[in-house]
């Protein structure tokens, strides 16, 4: 029996952990993901799990203390934001390249500088090529579907790769929000028992983590590593079926939003997405072929599969909440622009920077974004890199 | 049980020859031999930072360990650790692993990775008190890319970037005094001790680190050929004197308490050991008598310090 509730962003992804009741949790704290560990804290202090809450003196220890355990054989998790993810880095990479299924919720905050606490996506872009699936939220409810789909995903035999769930830094993690809960009996059933292969605890052998390999077989590693990205498209759509199964929600790669005869189209992810819709419904009702598309699994990209979903339009508008500082594109940008070139599929497309820090998007920030996608559908463009909502 | 020097060195190495160190590695002695202080049947997991140690003995795909092992990076071995040790409580606690279980979490790092870069990891992991062992096997300075100064440099070496020259006369500084540092954190057991003919300072010492809960560290200097540039058969020459000079005191805080566990009854002139090693040579240029003044004032003014925390 599912359960209503009212909760923020990280309520509901602590609501997730408790009831997954993971193995070794080390974290430290980092504005806006904060409350994350700390009602995870309270579940401990109240014996509502059996975890092993490590509170360590940095996010470097703590992702180094998420590999020690999940090397050792255990369930791990941590959370964290910004300037702690950007601490975390070089072990995000050990992370992926020694094949541990950590889940790490992210609560996407703008990279420093000017220190700025509030939403973008600039954390996480930055990390788009360590390695980590990433699945990116737009509301509260997906933050929390996401993280208990998160280990079937990570831990399957065929990936074995760390799992970044995202939501966006206080607009979902702070806004309260009505959500569909599972029962804790599901969230377990559907979770199930980690059962490691090989693990430095194993009581029936050893094993070494973490070798000094060099021009002999780093690169085979690297493209087993690949191998397991491509293997996660999958095995994010088979779990999604099937937690779909057992909940009636969710997308498995990218959700299309009135995108069937669209012309024009937006290509987004994240809590912006809640706005575009709202764009996308004034617009339609005002009888443009306007639709969204909004990406659930950045890594790994769908892409073949978002550029079949674009192949009918005229214009399209890639929607990057980072900045990339190439004079070009951004990560949405680029990706976008590569599938549908690969595609065959040659439109006009604007790649837009927008909601930096926290920079609010509107409504009528979206539909100036389709009037523009109108325009060069109609004329073209020469203007393909852009920012909406700032002032120049 | 009385110490018995036959038996211990005969236990089975769980450090298996092979592995690419240099002969006469100081490093190595202090692995194996504090690897021998495990019991008999007693599990472990071996932990390295990076360093000489981690890439000369897990090349894939040959590892020298006989236990588990895990290096993750450089400044990270105590938080490593730290999940390792997590994850055994908490598979025991769930009944993943059999609660008569007995394994011990050994993580061992050069003076880079422990005294410098790795220092905040490992402050966390010994203030949070996990059930572990860190063992720095102290060499004076970053080994493993090429004789650079560390924090345990100590005063006036010649390194790689503290190079001897017209106007320098090696590192300006004295070195950092870890085991202090580390038994400010208030844990269980702190000790250094260094190799002695029969090993007994350091059996014993690394037998109370493993089997006294919580967190226990152990600072082991090891003398390094290569950067000391000493003739590598006199490694226990070299330490007999870091002993007997006072320049690496044999000591314990054991819960708080400071046991001094050897007093030379001569305590030898600090050049007795500086003669020997290739990184001091300019020390006994003529005009500089006053440098060696300068370290024997700095090796008195910290031994008198031992010895009063020790009579306190």
């Amino acid at each position: 029996m599912a359960k209503r509730d009212r909760l923020s962003g990280n309520e509901a992804v602590a609501e997730a952990l408790r009831q997954i009741n993971p193995d070794v949790m080390p974290a430290f704290p980092i504005t806006p993901s904060t409350e994350i560990p700390q009602y995870f804290s309270k579940f401990c202090a109240n014996g509502q799990v059996d975890t092993e809450f490590i509170p360590v003196e940095s996010e470097h220890s703590a992702m180094s203390a998420a590999i020690g355990a999940e090397s050792a054989g255990a369930r791990t998790v941590s959370a964290t934001s910004s300037a702690g993810m950007a601490y975390m880095w070089e072990e995000l990479y050990l992370a992926s390249a020694n094949r541990l299924p950590i889940a790490l919720a992210l609560v996407n905050r703008a990279l420093s500088g000017p220190i700025n606490i509030n939403c973008d996506h600039s954390d996480a872009m930055g990390a788009r090529d360590a390695g980590w699936i990433q699945l990116f939220a737009e509301t509260n409810q997906e933050a929390y579907d996401n993280m208990v789909q998160a280990y079937r995903i990570a831990e399957h035999k065929d990936v074995r790769l760390p799992i970044m769930i995202c939501q966006d830094g206080f607009i979902t993690s702070h806004a309260v929000q009505n959500i569909t809960l599972m029962e804790d009996e599901e969230v377990r059933n559907f979770v199930g028992e980690y059962q490691p292969e090989q693990y430095l605890l194993n009581p029936n052998g050893t094993m070494a983590v973490g070798p000094y390999s060099v021009s002999n077989h780093y690169m085979e590693a690297r493209r087993a590593q690949a191998e397991a990205m491509h293997n996660a498209k999958d095995v994010i759509k088979a779990v999604a079926e099937e937690f779909a199964a057992v909940t009636g929600r969710g997308v498995a790669w990218f959700e299309e939003y009135a995108m069937e005869d669209a012309e024009l189209a937006i290509v987004l992810m994240g809590s912006a997405a809640g706005t575009a819709k709202d764009a996308v419904d004034n617009l339609r009702a005002a009888g443009k072929k306007v639709g969204l598309i909004k990406i659930r699994m950045f890594r790994p990209f769908p892409a073949e599969e978002i550029a079949e979903a674009l192949k009918n339009v005229k214009a399209v508008a890639l929607m990057d909440r980072t900045e990339s500082f190439n004079d070009h594109n951004g990560p949405i940008g680029a990706d976008v622009s590569t599938a549908l070139f690969r595609a065959g599929k040659l439109c006009e497309t604007i790649n837009y920077v927008y909601g930096l820090g926290g920079r609010d998007v509107r409504v009528e920030d979206i539909e100036k974004v389709f009037a523009d996608l109108e325009e060069a559908a109609a004329n073209g463009t020469n203007d393909h890199y852009r920012y909406m909502g700032v002032r120049e | 049980m009385a110490y018995n020097f036959k038996e211990i060195m005969n236990r089975p190495e769980r450090l298996a020859p092979g592995h690419r160190m240099c002969a006469g590695c100081g490093g190595t002695i202090a692995v194996r031999n504090v690897l021998r202080a495990l019991h008999e049947g007693d599990k472990a997991v071996v932990g390295n930072a990076t360093g000489c140690l981690e890439v000369s003995t897990f090349m894939y795909p040959y590892v020298a360990y006989e236990d588990s092992y895990i290096h993750n990076a450089f400044e990270n071995a105590g938080a490593t650790m730290s999940g390792v040790e997590g994850a055994y409580n908490a598979l025991r606690r769930k009944g993943k692993l059999p609660a008569d279980s007995n394994t011990k979490f050994i993580t061992f790092g050069g003076d880079g990775g422990t005294y410098d870069i790795g220092l905040q990891s490992l402050s966390g992991a010994m203030e949070r008190n996990h059930d572990l062992v860190y063992v720095c096997y102290d060499n004076g300075a970053y080994m493993n890319t090429g004789i650079q100064r560390s924090s345990a440099t100590p005063m006036f070496a010649d390194t790689t970037t503290t190079p001897v020259g017209s106007d320098s006369n090696g590192k300006p500084q004295n070195r950092k005094d870890l085991a202090t540092i580390i038994a400010a954190h208030d844990i269980p057991y702190v000790a250094q001790t260094t190799f002695s003919p029969n090993f007994k300072d350091l059996h014993t010492k690394a037998e109370k680190a493993i089997y006294t809960p919580g967190a226990a560290f152990l600072n082991i200097m090891a003398p390094c050929p290569r950067g000391w540039r000493y003739n590598t058969p006199d490694i226990m020459e070299i330490c007999r004197l870091g002993v007997e000079t006072c320049y690496w005191p044999l000591f314990e805080v054991i819960e708080g308490k400071w046991v001094l566990n050897y007093q030379p009854k001569n305590k030898l002139p600090i050049e007795d050991w500086l003669v020997k090693q290739g990184r001091f040579k300019h020390l006994f240029k003529k005009g500089n008598e006053y440098l060696i003044e300068a370290f024997q004032k700095e090796v008195d003014r910290r031994w008198e310090d031992l010895l009063k925390k020790c009579e306190a």
